[in-house]
């Protein structure tokens, strides 16, 4: 049977939130997460990007400006539009950021792998940030919050131990354009809103030309793929480009094994997070 | 209003909170003529494995209730051990005479009010159920041992335990404050999602059906409440009003693993209308008197159990179960 293929921008129906019940939810996720296993604070990695943006806005709703602890941290290729964001950003929410800056110490590794191509350098800047953020967590006793959102974890579009490690990730369950809805209501400063995604590792670098789609259309084949459980069939008789849905599937596929812990191999009877099942919350 | 971790900051609502300097502590409350009794349904958050906190919370809460009059308090699904317990199972389970449910018992006695309470009950050949017990008097007058464990999505609950294998109402005393005798219930959580356990109930003649619940909230796609919530909100009336009785629906607060706990705990009347309930997902504990005439003009209005076929539902099941027989 044959189907109409509809206009897919426009039908925004089916990844529509209600901006203020989330972000109560979210407030209280923050608090109750960060507050059960004896911390009262939290550090974000603030690009000045719409993730991070929202992250840092939120534990800011849920603890309290002075609870929270922002780290911008600048390579020399970085975008200088993603500093001032960052700060507008800060601005906002009444907060200052840390500016650390991390050339010295990327440029002194990579002056001995001069060929590095630009993926290797992105993330090696990814893990540094990252390393930088859980050495800050402990010296500001500040639990990490993560800032990748589902349709990046579901791409792995994202840097194992980079970006992608956290604590607790308030927005792990939101597609990008659920973030912006959230951004929205939050009222974010207008350029964090308005500006191409952009993970900024080297000049020029966007989201939609790397993934060859846009984010309007991703999210809208990752929730009919993931959320509603339809088939590639299915998704392509609605009106999707066979490539855009086999793209999306094959880096989904892909990915998997940066959404799981490290394989470990099976010897005993009771193997962790194989028998041994425990809740992270356990005795909490 | 972000949802804070009291473990024992109980915040009654506003709007269905007794004057508690009126009604006063009352060891041996007259029995009501008016056949009306106040319940409680404690919005709680356990904390997960660990039994002894929970208990001592159970104790702050009880003796909130009591002190308020209530003749009832209901605690939600696994109340003394939380929902996600894995392998914690046969670590946190207690036997039917353990001193943990003693203690509640002597609270019930101590404060004339009924509890009930959720827990992993471990029988004798070591089998691990998911349990709710009434307790009243200093007796556990009644236990429920969930039927349905659900097993799918998020749900894992029979790699961990037994399933319960009847519905049977009880003689409820409701801490004896009335004169009535009450019928009631027990469908824990995923039981409500089968009618014909709220309909075996409604057949043995209940009055209240109670229901303890830990409904992890998800979908957030339907409008301003979780998905879960409007599923809740259609069964819950649905059953209150076909069956004209009460229902109790206490669900839990908090947060286990990132899932969160939706609240919403809620009391229906015999005409199938919220006329209490909690808005939200914070700690807290719903009062509402039960009244007997409430129940009266429901089946005045609606003898639907009068007229209830149950002579053709059973023929009908003898023929369905002969034709399954034969294969």
């Amino acid at each position: 049977m044959s189907t109409t293929p509809r206009p897919i921008d426009s039908d925004a129906a089916t990844l529509a939130v209600d901006a203020a019940f989330v972000i109560e939810r979210l407030r209280g996720f923050i608090a109750d997460g960060v507050r059960k296993v004896g911390f009262d604070r939290v550090i974000v990695g603030l690009s000045g990007g719409v993730d991070s943006s929202l992250v840092t806005a939120l534990a800011v709703s849920s603890l309290g400006a002075e609870n929270v602890v922002a780290v911008f941290m600048p390579y020399r290729s970085s975008d200088p539009q993603s500093q001032i964001d960052a700060l507008a950003v800060c601005d906002s929410l009444g907060i200052s950021a840390k500016v650390i800056d991390i050339t010295p110490q990327v440029d002194a590794y990579f002056d001995g792998f001069p060929d590095a191509d630009r993926t290797r350098r992105g993330n090696k800047m990814a893990r540094e940030r990252m390393s930088i953020l859980y050495d800050h967590s402990m010296a500001e006793r500040a639990l990490v919050l993560g800032t990748s959102n589902k349709t990046e974890l579901l791409l792995g579009y994202g840097t194992l131990f980079g970006d992608m490690a956290s604590a607790l990730n308030p927005i792990g369950d939101l597609y990008k354009t659920q973030v912006y809805a959230l951004a929205r209501a939050l009222e974010l400063p207008h350029s964090v809103l308005t500006k191409p995604p952009s993970a900024d590792l080297w000049v020029g670098q966007s989201d939609e030309d790397e993934l060859g789609m846009r984010y309007a259309v991703v999210d809208h084949v990752l929730h009919l793929l993931v959320d509603e459980r339809r088939s590639r069939a299915e998704v392509i008789a609605l009106g999707f480009d066979v490539g855009d849905v086999d793209s999306v599937v094959a880096r989904v596929r892909g990915s998997q094994y940066k959404r799981r812990p490290p394989v470990i191999a099976k010897l005993s009877n009771r193997t962790i997070d194989r028998e041994f099942r425990y809740p992270r919350d356990w005795g909490r | 209003m972000v949802l804070e971790r009291s473990r024992t900051g109980v915040i009654p609502t506003q709007e269905s909170m007794p004057d508690a300097t009126a009604a006063g502590p009352s060891p041996e409350p007259a029995p009501d003529p008016s056949g009306s009794v106040s319940v409680a349904l404690a919005q709680f958050y356990p904390r997960l494995g660990d039994v002894a906190a929970n208990i001592a919370a159970h104790l702050t809460v009880i003796a909130t209730a009591a002190a308020s009059g209530a003749g009832l308090v209901v605690f939600p699904e696994l109340s003394l051990t939380g929902y996600f317990l894995k392998d914690q199972v046969p670590e946190v389970a207690l036997r039917i005479d353990a001193p943990e449910i003693h203690a509640l018992q002597d609270a019930s006695r101590d404060g004339d009010i009924d509890i009930v309470a959720g827990l992993i009950l471990e029988s004798d050949a070591h089998r691990f159920y998911n349990a709710s017990l009434y307790i009243s008097g200093g007796e556990v007058v009644h236990v429920h041992r969930k039927v349905y464990l659900p097993t799918y999505g998020l749900f894992d609950e029979q790699r961990y335990l037994a399933a319960g294998d009847r519905f049977r109402a009880f003689d409820a005393p409701l801490g004896n404050r009335t004169e009535h005798r009450w019928r009631a219930g027990i469908l824990i959580c995923e039981d409500l999602w089968h009618p014909t356990s709220a309909g075996l109930l409604a057949r043995q003649g209940v009055d209240l059906i109670i229901c303890p619940s830990a409904s992890p909230g998800r979908g957030l796609l339907q409008g301003d409440a979780v998905g879960t919530a409007s599923s809740y909100d259609v069964m819950t009336r649905t059953y209150a009003q076909l069956f004209t009785t009460y229902v109790l629906y206490c669900n839990r607060s908090g947060f286990e693993d990132g899932v969160g706990f939706w609240g919403g705990s809620r009391v229906v009347d015999p005409a199938g209308i919220v006329v209490a309930e909690v808005r939200g997902a914070q700690e807290s504990v719903l009062f509402h008197s039960l009244e007997r005439s409430a129940i009266r003009r429901a089946r005045v209005a609606y003898p639907l159990l009068r007229d209830e076929r149950n002579d053709v539902n059973d023929a009908e099941t003898d023929r369905l179960r002969r034709r399954y027989t034969r294969g």
